[in-house]
């Protein structure tokens, strides 16, 4: 029985049997053709997205396999896009997974002629050091005619532009409470 | 047994051993709306995930591609249509007004889809073979790398990949497969599917012909005479494509042959000389395999 | 569009299918242009001369929709008789101080209104010293409200004839601005130019609308806002705002840039558009408050008190309260322009110790970009946020400077942190599109290695800061210490991303409903009984709903498909829209209805939510004394302004003038043919050796810089390149930075097609590889040939990038529009020639060699105000 299955499997039996006499369809499909399905089809998990590049906010939806993103798709369910996306949208899926992209923090000590690595940890509560010893050095109580300033100009920020208004929320927050007012972003640019 | 190459209109895959094909599936791609964002080429490379292939800068107009080959499966041509004569002294046009007097064409080239397709007919190997949507298709796991395929084509799309030995799939022909496993999953290929401006259309080869005739026939309402459609007809050299293009100009002016011809148009006279003698040859064999 | 925003452009296709006339007017043949019904090449930086050409072609064939011109716009309005137009002072606007080169606004206001109030917060009244103004540090931009205006306080007169009202005003102001004019300054052949003209009137009216888009194209020039302000006033005379298909469409370039905006990540706001505190004014909340808003304030901005105490609950919670003014003086003052290129000047001049980068690219997408690394080098500490290892991280290492010897890596005494960032499904968030709809995407997988989020990040460098200042009795650390930073985590110790969203929403604090969400900005009390991040998002968390993220797929809904995101405000989707049905409440024509008043009902309804008081008749008329929304009357759309008109003048809140005047860029190479001032007199310039400008107009040594070049962006590349030049697929596309020239100007300075090309400017040269294109065509200017060079910005030089390249904003200087601040980096003049540049040092002695022969000093085309006919 086995035996049979075999035989008539191959392609040269298929040739004959079917009406593929010349063998350049079906009897030339291998097995992992026939049983090919697409890896969205396999995704064990499908997540709604919006695409980080530009402003018109076509949908995406993410497909997740292994936490790992497979692929990135326009959603055709947006009244926005309907499924489509330009070409920096369609690279989206290369944007998560570029090889290139650095995943380790890296430090430049002053005068410094090389990255080193750092502990993410270590290096956060040296930027909260930072902050707190400029803060001390340029913060400025009241101007030369007495009147407040509460604040400290030794402190800039840029960015937002490609951030999330939850994001945005806090950045704004942390640096009204800690007195920085130079925070702009490409908003101005 | 009818070795039969040519019916014309007839669904390849029919005559492929797919009796119970699905309608034909193929490309219809409109290029009056395209807008050269190359949102197919990279979808698509995304998709089947093809390598990049050279950061070369070409100077040809905005194409930094070139041609389709094996690490480009969607090609978008840029055409700078120069001005006939200048319309003023100091060869300062006037342009700009409802007849340009000047135009940027832009047109996402893909693997023709053939009815006849020349590679499939040399693939010694069954590497290359004719889908249930009448789509030709390279079987990675098949191919060989022998390159009978590649000068088989009359349109220069399949080649074998060049690259560190690292890379997917280095030596083994590679081109467009209409993306064989989204369709075959009732999903629209990844270049249809992004493109912005419905340039690229995928569906029923049939639904897709009448749409580009419609389509020639308003164009040609509207005063554009040099519109065409490409690929269309079932009685050119090629059977017909899969994948139909609408040109608004000749189709040498997008890299195309004005009149492809299938490499391997005189194979049938060849093997119906050659085929008694191979059919006895095969029974043979088969025969001896069953006594095993 | 199709360049830089091709999905969004499948409208455009859309519209072109079903019989739209596109016309595309841009100094380049572009992606946009192909598709076009009609291309029309512009001179860069002479767009309000175009867009005044067809303000004149409106008003002089009478096409003008004047129903509801004389009903919702200020055309009526009578303005007082001491103001004096371009026409009488010789292209300035009356109030104009030649010494701190501001306008006194004073004489632009309405008559018999003794305080002209505007839309948003007035002016706070922030004053600069002469000697800071022409420094380019103009006071911070305060938009102005001030008293509310009622129709029975304003001189009007309906029939248009007073030669006072704002219609004769612009009337006379456009009348100089004939097809002829606009020939002679844009280099558009007149009959093109009526073509368009003739299109935009034909399509707008009762059954039809034309809608215009732009993008930064319009606001990087000295006269940004203006130019905006050219297409605004053209969009009221032919009634096509607050309309479906009519409008000004602004594109935008980043996934989130509106939402930094609302919830501002900006030095002069504070989220919601509330200003931020100005060192001059009167102490405290109520000195704050009583500077914007007025006790007959009318509109909504009436209720700026409570926006602004919810604001405060939301950043202090228990601590703010109404004995300690909310803790209002726990915010900073700013006291002129804290603007991202006043930063960096203030680096350059050691007043900035630490910087910090987040998604962003200065070092290749700002102006100046010697300026800005130059800058960073003087910085204590720098902290670089993103994906890659972008320029601005490397630029000690690999810039530009240290090839020219500017810069020394290890003299460089920067301190550089580089963190990585998580990108969007990686993370829970919001995003604001270029239309203000809000839209969730949701976390798909954990951030790899040390990527974090910024609200992870930020979150975290919040609690390190109030940890170490926890114990200190210092005044100053007050607003630290109390700061409310306590938010819900996810089991990855970022903070859970709703929760912010709620906080942003706003929620009630005492009563029953205690700790729900609000449901609108009109829930916001100024009592301190509710909180609330951000008014014009209130309603976004509604119900303890995430309204972001809704997602009702498009094809089962509306066409306005209100069930996809949450649009502020109220998820109103078009603005002003009461302004789309006529002064009865009926709509202009049944093709272009969409919201109406429903008379049977009642109320105003229609396909989205009106924005409107849904219970307001049309025929309503705001009595004597009213305040608030209530002193809007029926037939008043714009509701945000203190008239509850669109302005066609405006009385107050700008800094260059009521009206659009066409002036030359900075550096041009014309002379300015409308008016004898060449360039906007308000203009930010900075004389400093390091931001040198080129001789502009007819001063000598503008013919060494003979072209103008323009900067954009391509469809396969992003902003500065972070997001794209690292990644293969869109590196491959466009691998190399190109100059774009024409073929006569490629035989005129003897570039060779895929050669190279030196560009050089006052501030830096660069090369570029050269695409000799009939795309470009030069236009004949008052009677001379002027060459265009197109420049993509994209590349930068650094070691990390797949493909890099000289940036072009490494030509720009800094020259800032007036109102917003934002650099001229649209228009400016060049010389082009071929070859590559020098290296090393011989590339300064080139730029030297040029400065020289231009004769430049600080001083070259800063000096704002034109020197009168016969002085020099």
């Amino acid at each position: 029985m086995e035996l049979q299955k075999t035989f008539i499997s191959w392609p040269v039996i298929k040739q004959l049997t079917s009406s593929d006499h010349l063998a350049r369809g079906r009897s030339s499909q291998s097995k992992r053709s026939a049983t090919l399905i697409p890896r969205t089809n396999t995704a064990d998990k499908i997540v709604q997205s919006v695409c980080p590049y530009c402003a018109v906010g076509c949908g995406q939806t993410v497909y997740v396999k292994d936490n790992k993103v497979t692929q990135i798709e326009g959603d055709k369910n947006s009244p926005i896009s309907r499924g489509r996306l330009c070409p920096k949208g369609s690279a989206t899926e290369q944007l998560v997974n570029s090889p290139n992209r650095q995943i380790k923090v890296l430090y430049r000590k002053p005068f410094g002629t090389e990255w080193e690595p750092i502990d993410l940890e270590q290096a956060t509560e040296m930027v909260a050091q930072r902050i707190v010893e400029t803060r001390a050095r340029t913060w400025q109580d009241k101007d030369e005619q007495g009147r407040v300033l509460n604040r400290t100009m030794g402190i800039a920020g840029l960015g937002g532009a490609t951030l999330d208004n939850e994001e945005n929320y806090l950045i704004k927050k942390l640096l009204m409470s800690i007195g920085a007012v130079q925070i702009e972003n490409q908003a101005r640019i | 047994m009818k070795l039969q190459f040519r019916e014309p209109g007839i669904n390849p895959a029919v005559l492929s051993g797919w009796e119970d094909a699905p309608p034909r599936k193929g490309f219809f791609t409109d290029t009056s709306i395209c807008i050269g964002c190359k949102a197919c080429e990279v979808a698509c490379k995304e998709w089947n995930h093809v390598p990049e292939d050279g950061l070369e800068w070409l100077g040809t107009s905005y194409d930094n591609t070139g041609s389709l080959g094996a690490s480009t499966w969607r090609h978008v041509a840029f055409i700078e249509q120069p001005i006939a004569k200048p319309a003023s002294e100091n060869g300062i046009a006037s342009n700009g007004s409802a007849n340009p007097d000047f135009r940027w064409l832009m047109s996402s080239d893909v693997c023709k889809h053939c009815t006849e397709a020349g590679c499939l007919d040399v693939c010694p190997t069954g590497a290359l073979f004719r889908t249930e949507f009448g789509t030709v298709v390279v079987q990675d796991d098949i191919c060989n790398g022998c390159g009978y395929c590649v000068p088989a084509c009359p349109f220069g799309v399949i080649d074998r990949r060049d690259g560190s030995d690292s890379a997917k799939n280095v030596g083994i022909a590679q081109k467009c497969t209409l993306c064989y496993d989204r369709i075959g999953a009732g999903m629209t290929p990844a270049c249809a599917q992004a493109c912005p401006t419905e340039s690229i259309q995928f569906g029923d080869l049939d639904e897709l012909r009448v749409r580009a005739q419609e389509r020639i026939e308003l164009l040609h309402q509207q005063g554009n005479k040099s519109a065409r459609l490409y690929g269309e007809d079932p009685n050119d050299g090629i059977g017909g494509a899969g994948a139909i293009f609408l040109l608004l100009d000749e189709p040498e002016v997008y890299g195309l042959p004005p009149n492809p011809v299938v490499t391997t148009r005189d194979l049938p006279e060849m093997w119906k000389r050659a085929g008694a003698a191979a059919l006895a040859l095969i029974v043979g064999l088969a025969a001896a395999s069953l006594k095993r | 569009m199709a360049e830089c925003h091709p999905v969004g452009f499948q409208w455009v296709m859309e519209a072109k299918k079903r019989g739209a006339k596109i016309i595309h007017i841009d100094p380049r043949f572009t992606r946009t242009s192909a598709v076009a019904d009609q291309h029309v090449p512009i001179r860069a930086g002479s767009d309000i001369a175009f867009l005044g050409g067809i303000i004149n072609y409106i008003l002089e064939s009478e096409k003008y929709f004047k129903e509801y011109v004389v009903n919702y716009t200020n055309a009526a309005t009578i303005i007082r008789n001491e103001f004096k137009d371009t026409d009488d002072l010789d292209g300035l606007f009356s109030g104009y101080d030649p010494v701190t080169s501001q306008y006194d606004t004073e004489s632009w206001g309405y008559r018999g209104i003794t305080e002209v109030a505007a839309a948003g917060p007035k002016n706070q009244g922030t004053k600069v010293s002469a000697e800071s103004a022409q420094a380019g540090q103009g006071a911070a931009q305060r938009s102005r409200q001030g008293s509310a205006i009622h129709e029975h306080e304003l001189h009007r007169d309906e029939t248009l004839k007073d030669p006072n009202t704002v219609f004769q005003i612009l009337k006379r102001h456009y009348a100089r601005y004939t097809p002829e004019m606009v020939e002679r300054v844009c280099g558009v052949p007149q009959k093109e130019f009526l073509e368009v003209c003739r299109a935009v009137t034909e399509n707008s009216g009762r059954d039809k609308t034309t809608a215009w888009v732009y993008s930064v194209g319009w606001t990087h020039h000295s006269v940004g806002v203006q130019y905006i302000r050219g297409a605004a006033i053209i969009q009221l005379l032919l009634g096509n705002m607050g309309r479906p298909g009519g409008g000004i469409l602004a594109l935008r370039g980043h996934a989130s840039i509106q939402g930094s905006t609302d919830i501002p990540t900006l030095f002069d706001i504070l989220p919601g558009y509330l200003p931020m505190p100005s060192v001059d004014l009167p102490k405290g909340l109520r000195g704050y408050i009583d500077s914007m808003v007025t006790t007959e304030q009318k509109g909504f901005w009436s209720n700026t008190e409570g926006y602004m105490v919810s604001l405060l609950k939301a950043y202090w919670g228990e601590k703010a309260t109404s004995e300690n003014d909310f803790c209002f003086d726990y915010l900073p003052k700013i006291s002129g322009d804290h603007g991202t290129y006043q930063t960096v000047l203030d680096m350059m001049d050691d007043k900035v110790e630490g910087y910090m980068i987040m998604g962003e690219n200065p070092a290749v997408g700002s102006s100046n970009g010697k300026l800005q690394r130059m800058a960073m080098a003087h910085l204590k500490w720098l902290v670089v946020r993103d994906f890659q290892l972008i320029e601005s991280a490397t630029f000690w290492k690999d810039g530009p400077e240290i090839a020219t010897g500017e810069l020394k890596t290890d003299e460089i005494g920067t301190e550089v942190f580089f963190f990585p960032a998580a990108n969007h499904v990686e993370k829970d968030g919001s995003f604001t599109q270029t239309q203000r709809m809000l839209q969730w995407h949701h976390k798909a997988i954990d951030p790899p290695g040390d990527c974090q989020s910024e609200l992870h990040f930020f979150f975290n460098l919040g609690k390190k800061i109030k940890s170490i200042l926890a114990d200190s009795t210092l005044e100053r650390d007050k607003p630290i210490q109390d700061l409310t930073w306590d938010y819900p985590t996810l089991d990855s110790g970022e903070p859970d991303a709703e929760a912010v969203l709620k906080e942003i929403n706003g929620t009630y604090l005492t009563g029953e409903k205690a700790g729900q969400p609000l449901d609108s900005y009109t829930d916001m009390k100024p009592n301190g009984s509710t909180s609330g991040g951000c008014w014009i998002y209130t309603g976004v968390y509604a119900d303890n709903i995430n309204h972001a993220a809704k997602r009702k797929s498009g094809s089962d809904q509306s066409w306005v498909a209100p069930d996809w995101g949450w649009v502020w405000p109220a998820n109103r989707r078009i603005l002003y829209n009461r302004a789309s049905a006529d002064p009865q409440g009926k709509p202009w024509s049944e093709k272009k209805a969409y919201v109406w008043w429903d008379s049977k009902a009642k109320k105003w309804t229609g396909h989205d939510v009106p924005d409107f008081e849904l219970t307001k008749a049309p025929t309503y008329k705001a009595p004597k004394g009213s305040r608030g929304p209530e002193a809007l009357s029926g037939n008043d759309p714009f509701i945000m302004q203190s008239d509850g008109k669109g302005w066609l003048f405006v009385p107050a809140g700008l800094k260059d003038g009521p009206l659009p005047a066409h002036y030359e860029p900075q550096e041009s190479p014309v002379s300015n043919a409308v008016y004898p001032q060449q360039a906007n007199p308000t203009r930010q310039v900075y004389k400093r050796d390091d931001n040198l400008s080129n001789p502009s107009g007819h001063d000598k040594g503008s013919e060494v810089f003979p072209y103008v070049f323009t900067t954009y962006r391509l469809t396969e590349h992003h902003t500065a390149g972070g997001m794209s030049r690292f990644l293969p697929y869109l590196s491959e596309l466009q691998p190399e930075f190109f100059c774009e020239v024409s073929p006569e100007l490629a035989e005129e300075r003897g570039l060779r097609p895929n050669g190279w090309a030196t560009i050089i400017t006052a501030r830096t040269a660069i090369e570029a590889r050269v695409l000799i294109t009939e795309r470009i065509k030069p236009l004949k200017v008052g009677g001379k040939v002027i060459h265009q060079i197109g420049l993509p910005y994209h590349w930068g030089v650094g070691g990390e990038a797949l493909v890099s390249g000289d940036s072009a904003n490494d030509l720009l200087g800094l020259t800032l529009d007036p109102n917003v601040h934002i650099q001229e980096a649209k228009a400016s003049s060049c010389d082009i020639q071929p070859g590559r540049r020098p290296v090393g040092t011989a590339l300064l002695k080139l730029v030297e060699q040029y400065r020289q022969r231009a004769g430049i000093t600080v001083n070259t085309s800063n000096q704002l105000l034109s020197p009168k006919k016969g002085e020099s």
